[in-house]
This record gives structure tokens, C-alpha cells and sequence, in this order.
């Protein structure tokens, strides 16, 4: 096993160590992300103060705006660019020259891109919003702690569950733009999808009634939706395992799709420019 | 070690009218073309054999050296490296061979050389002491030790095409493929080039496939020549047979003390003159070089006489000419 991986390994950690020195853009990011937070947080309020019967309370909405804030580049929404510069320069030919099964290589890169890139924003969101918020007498508008310990574990396995679920969604794209020559397409589609879906644009919870059941099955609600409302608690005990369940056989289902596309196109590979 | 039978490849090309009308139908009934890229292509290779794969643009070098190396399959026909069937066991088979593709870059561009090499290590699973040893080896050879620490996007196309050659054999392949290794490069970098290669397959019985256009490539190189055009091959064998199917005149270059009015020798045809140096083209098979000489000696006042063969691009040149093949 340990052999096994040593090629998988050793390209997420090179990815990983790329990613993170975008301090930069992390920062531009991180400073977007905030603005947004905040109209975001004050839009729900608005709503959601003195509502009765709402699907969600106030505390839960901003927990959730909060961590959607923070992990918001934990969505698959576009396809990785460098494959993407290969598919249109050829250089892709040389991924099928390594001795590597090419799904799990590239579901490596995807693993570094979908770790790296959040974690760099997603500690200076956290920290602004639980400590600082909190710390200046506005905690209500803050993200608080999660809601208690087991749910501090649940979060942490869901959110693992997670980014194996958003890498296996983005080696998808990848794919994709191996069969399509562009990535404009998949990323036009996918970003409003996975906005929309993942409950980034409005909590999943506080969509129309009708709408629950479908957005509790589809395979998006495990990017974010799932693990955030594990955190604040409004998705607990049975209701929480089910969900944990869900997430994780979406990620087994995308795997399974995404070697099988992998698997056609790479047969009938075209290279570029002879 | 190499063998490759009848092997054809077709690929499917969309095409369309031009113009705005013929966008929109595109969008709605797309029309494709087939472009057969290989039309039945058969060779045998022995191991530590050096071939050179030659063939105007288009001609389908490229494509035989990608469906070798498993990065293609073919339409129809087999081949085998080294006793498996590249597309088929691709794995097995790309962690024995090496690729060098002169137009696409496999170093990974912000890293610097030395980790770019390492994690080609780390790719095909090397022991740490051979590959330290191998490595430096490979360092000393193509002399690379002041490139390691600069990142790969700072590195002229030379120094980078150094690299690439290195990094392809970092895992000690038993055969290297090479598509247009010395394509751009500067003489100096060319001459490395070469120099490397030759010392790989006299020292290590490396077993090369290489496609260049550059001739002087294949004159340094290849004791065996490929010719490919339209997808079928023209001519296997020696640059000596080749040159002696296609072009085998010999130029004799004849530099006269005075100048004279008229230059009409037996068995010779005047190429060219300028002034008191005059250009003849002869058929060895038919006029002896030493009878030539002996006969304008006679007549004129000789300064001084070279004999040469025609350069190879214009043997090749006139090779693809009489096989109709489009350059």
C-alpha cells in the first residue's frame, strides 16, 4: 500500500505546496469573501428575526453563511487549469506516459487543489468570524462553536467526506475537458450548479417545501450543506448518520462515473498538433 | 524487441462550411471527415537498434511513436514493445520506456529541475540510491548541475530540452522513444543533444525510435532510416541505400586558373557556374570520378577540386518528390 501510493502521494504534496504560496489571491479572496459574509448575514437576519415556524433559526443561518464563507473554494466549480493548458497544448499525452492509474493521479491533484486553496482562506474566515466578531461585542452576527462535541466530530468526519466528494466532482470536470478540448463549457455549467445545489447561495433548508426531498438526494448537498448543518445542529442523531450516508455514497457513485468517462475517453484520445 | 504489424489509425475531423451559415448548421448536423493518419505500417526492431523515423508534416511519425507508446490506439493491427501491447498493458508498459515529445514540456513548470526530478521519482516508484546515482550520472552528462535549483519556466528552450531528455530516463528505460528531440534548438544545443543520445545507445544498448526533420539528426544517429509519407512506409533501411535509391549523383566542384567560355565534358552535366568555379553533377555507376578529373585537368588549368555527395535534404527532398508525397 504503501508503495502503492507513493507516486499519489508525492503529487498531492507538490500540488499542495504550489497552492498554498497563492497567499495573494487568498487574500483578495478572503477579503470578497467578507463583504459578502456580512450582506449575506444581514439579508437572512432580515429575514429570519421574529419568523415563527422557520426551517432554520437565525443562529443556525449565520453558522452556516459563515463556514459556506470560509470553505467556498471547497466547491468543484471549475476544472483544474493546469490539465486544462495541457488538454489544449498536448501536453496531456504526458500523463498517459506515466506508469500511474491516471484517475487516482488526477484525483490526487484534485485532493491538493480542494484542500490547499480552502484552508488558506478558510483560517482567516474562521478567525475573523468566530474570534474577532465575538471579540467586538457583535458574536449574535459571528459564527459560534459548534453545537457540542459529538457534532464537533460528526463536522470534521463530513467535512472529510467532503473534499473526497468535491475532488471526486472535480476529476469529473477534468475529465470532461479531456472529451470537450475546452474547460469554458463545464466551468460555465458547473459554477452555478454547485453555487445553487450546495445550499452557497441560500441554505438548503430555507428553499421552497416542495423542493426538500430533491435537494436532500441530489449529489451537491454533500458539498456543503451536509457538514454545515451538522456543525450548528440542525441536523442531528439519525437525521445526521443518514445524511453522513448520503454524502458518501455520492462520492463512491462520482468515482465510479468518472473512471468509467475516463476510461472511454482516454481511448479514443486525440492528440493535438500531430 | 519492437514489432509493429500493419497498424492503421483514423482519425475523425469536424468540419465545416464557412462563413456564418455554416456555423449554425454545424451546431446542428455536424459533419466529420475521416483522415486515415496510418495506412498499414510494419516494422521489426532488434533490442539497441537506433532508428530514425523520417516523413514530411503530417506523414504520421508522430502518431506511430504515441500509439508505441501507448498513449493512442490504434484502429486496426498490433504491435508489441518488449513483449506487451502498449495501449492494452499500458502501465506495465510506459514504466519500461521513455518519451521525450520535442513540442510539449513533461517538467512541471513552476517547479525547479531538481524537484521536478524528484517527483518523476517518486512517479516510477525509484529506489532512493538508484536514483541518486543514476541521477548524477545524467546530471554529468548532459551537465545540468547549474540548471537544477532554477525553476522550469526560466530555462531557455536548450537547457530545458537537456532537462527533458534527462528527466525521461531517470527510471532507466530499456527504450526511448524521441519525437522531434532537437526541434528549435541552437547548433550547440543540437550537437548535445545528438552527443547524449549516441552515448546512450553505444554505452547502454539503449534501444532509440527517433523522428526528426532535422537530417543532420539522422546522419549522426541512425544507422537505420524509416521513411514514412501518407501513412505507409516509403523506404526502411540504410541512409547509404536511401541516398543510393533516390539521389545517387556525386558533385564534383572544379575552381579553373583562367576563365573560360565554355565548360562541355563527356559524362558530366554543369550545375552551376560562377565565374572560374564550375559545379558538375556525374553518376558514379557510370563515370569514374578519377576518369573525370584526369579528362578536365587536360583541358584546363585546374586551381583546385572537391568532390561531394549531395546534401541529404535535398536526397530526402528529392525522395519525397518521386514518391509524390505532399511536403
Amino acid at each position: 500500500m504503501g508503495a502503492w501510493a507513493r507516486p499519489y502521494r508525492a503529487v498531492f504534496r507538490a500540488r499542495f505546496h504550489l497552492l498554498v504560496q497563492y497567499r495573494a489571491a487568498a487574500l483578495a479572496g478572503f477579503a470578497t469573501q467578507c463583504w459578502w459574509g456580512a450582506i449575506k448575514v444581514m439579508v437572512f437576519a432580515a429575514f429570519l428575526r421574529g419568523a415563527v415556524a422557520s426551517p432554520m433559526t437565525l443562529r443556525e443561518a449565520v453558522d452556516y453563511i459563515w463556514l459556506g464563507q470560509a470553505f467556498l473554494t471547497l466547491l468543484p466549480w471549475t476544472a483544474d487549469p493546469e490539465l486544462a493548458r495541457m488538454v489544449r497544448t498536448g501536453d496531456v499525452a504526458y500523463e498517459r506516459l506515466r506508469p500511474l492509474d491516471t484517475y487516482a493521479f488526477w484525483y490526487a491533484r484534485a485532493v491538493a487543489r480542494r484542500t490547499a486553496t480552502p484552508l488558506l482562506r478558510a483560517i482567516p474566515m474562521v478567525l475573523t468570524a468566530g474570534v474577532l466578531l465575538p471579540l467586538a461585542g457583535l458574536g449574535t452576527w459571528g459564527l459560534a462553536g459548534p453545537d457540542g462535541a459529538p457534532a464537533a466530530a460528526l463536522f470534521a468526519v463530513s467535512m472529510v467526506i467532503c473534499v473526497a466528494l468535491s475532488s471526486a466532482f472535480s476529476t469529473l470536470l477534468d475529465t470532461m475537458v479531456v472529451a470537450l478540448l475546452s474547460e469554458r463549457g463545464v466551468n460555465t455549467i458547473m459554477g452555478p450548479l454547485a453555487i445553487v445545489f450546495s445550499g452557497n447561495l441560500v441554505p438548503l433548508p430555507l428553499l421552497l417545501d416542495w423542493l426538500q426531498p430533491l435537494m436532500r438526494y441530489q449529489p451537491f448537498a454533500g458539498l456543503l450543506d451536509t457538514p454545515f448543518r451538522i456543525y450548528s445542529g440542525h441536523l442531528r442523531g439519525l437525521d445526521a448518520a443518514a445524511a453522513l450516508g448520503r454524502q458518501a455514497f455520492w462520492v463512491v457513485a462520482l468515482v465510479l462515473v468518472g473512471r468509467l468517462l475516463m476510461g472511454r475517453v482516454m481511448s479514443r484520445l486525440q492528440t493535438q498538433g500531430g | 524487441m519492437i514489432l509493429v504489424d500493419s497498424l492503421t489509425k483514423s482519425f475523425r475531423v469536424a468540419e465545416r462550411a464557412g462563413g456564418a451559415l455554416g456555423t449554425i448548421t454545424s451546431l446542428v448536423r455536424g459533419r466529420y471527415r475521416t483522415v486515415d493518419a496510418l495506412k498499414g505500417v510494419s516494422f521489426a526492431l532488434g533490442e539497441g537498434e537506433l532508428l530514425g523515423l523520417i516523413g514530411p508534416n503530417g506523414a504520421g511519425k508522430s502518431t506511430t511513436i504515441k500509439i508505441l507508446c501507448g498513449i493512442l490506439e490504434p484502429t486496426s493491427g498490433t504491435c508489441e514493445v518488449g513483449g506487451l501491447v502498449p495501449w492494452r498493458e499500458r502501465v506495465r508498459h510506459v514504466a519500461r520506456i521513455g518519451a521525450v515529445f520535442g513540442q510539449r514540456t513533461q517538467l512541471w513548470w513552476d517547479l525547479p529541475v531538481r524537484e521536478s526530478f524528484e517527483l518523476l521519482r517518486d512517479i516510477y516508484r525509484v529506489p532512493p540510491d538508484r536514483y541518486r546515482a543514476r541521477s548524477d550520472e545524467l546530471i554529468a552528462l548532459l551537465d545540468l548541475d547549474r540548471l537544477l535549483s532554477t525553476p522550469v519556466r526560466q530555462l531557455s528552450l536548450g537547457q530545458r530540452m537537456r532537462c527533458e531528455i534527462a528527466a525521461s530516463m531517470l527510471h532507466d528505460p530499456r527504450v526511448l522513444f524521441l519525437d522531434e528531440p532537437t526541434i528549435g534548438l541552437d547548433a550547440v544545443a543540437k550537437l548535445a543533444v545528438r552527443d547524449f543520445v549516441k552515448t546512450l545507445h553505444r554505452e547502454r544498448g539503449v534501444t532509440v525510435i527517433l523522428t526528426t526533420h532535422d537530417m543532420h539528426d539522422v546522419e549522426a544517429l541512425a544507422e537505420r532510416v524509416i521513411v514514412i509519407g501518407k501513412g505507409v512506409i516509403l523506404a526502411d533501411g540504410s541512409l547509404v541505400s536511401l541516398r543510393r535509391g533516390a539521389l545517387a549523383e556525386r558533385r564534383l566542384w572544379v575552381h579553373l586558373v583562367r576563365d573560360v567560355t565554355a565548360v562541355d565534358i563527356p559524362g558530366a552535366v554543369v550545375r552551376s557556374r560562377q565565374g572560374r568555379s564550375v559545379e558538375l553533377a556525374f553518376d558514379p555507376r557510370t563515370t569514374s570520378a578519377h576518369r573525370l578529373i584526369a579528362h578536365i585537368a587536360s583541358l584546363f588549368e585546374v586551381e583546385d577540386v572537391h568532390l561531394e555527395e549531395p546534401p541529404i535534404e535535398e536526397v530526402i527532398a528529392r525522395f519525397y518528390a518521386q514518391h509524390a508525397v505532399e511536403v
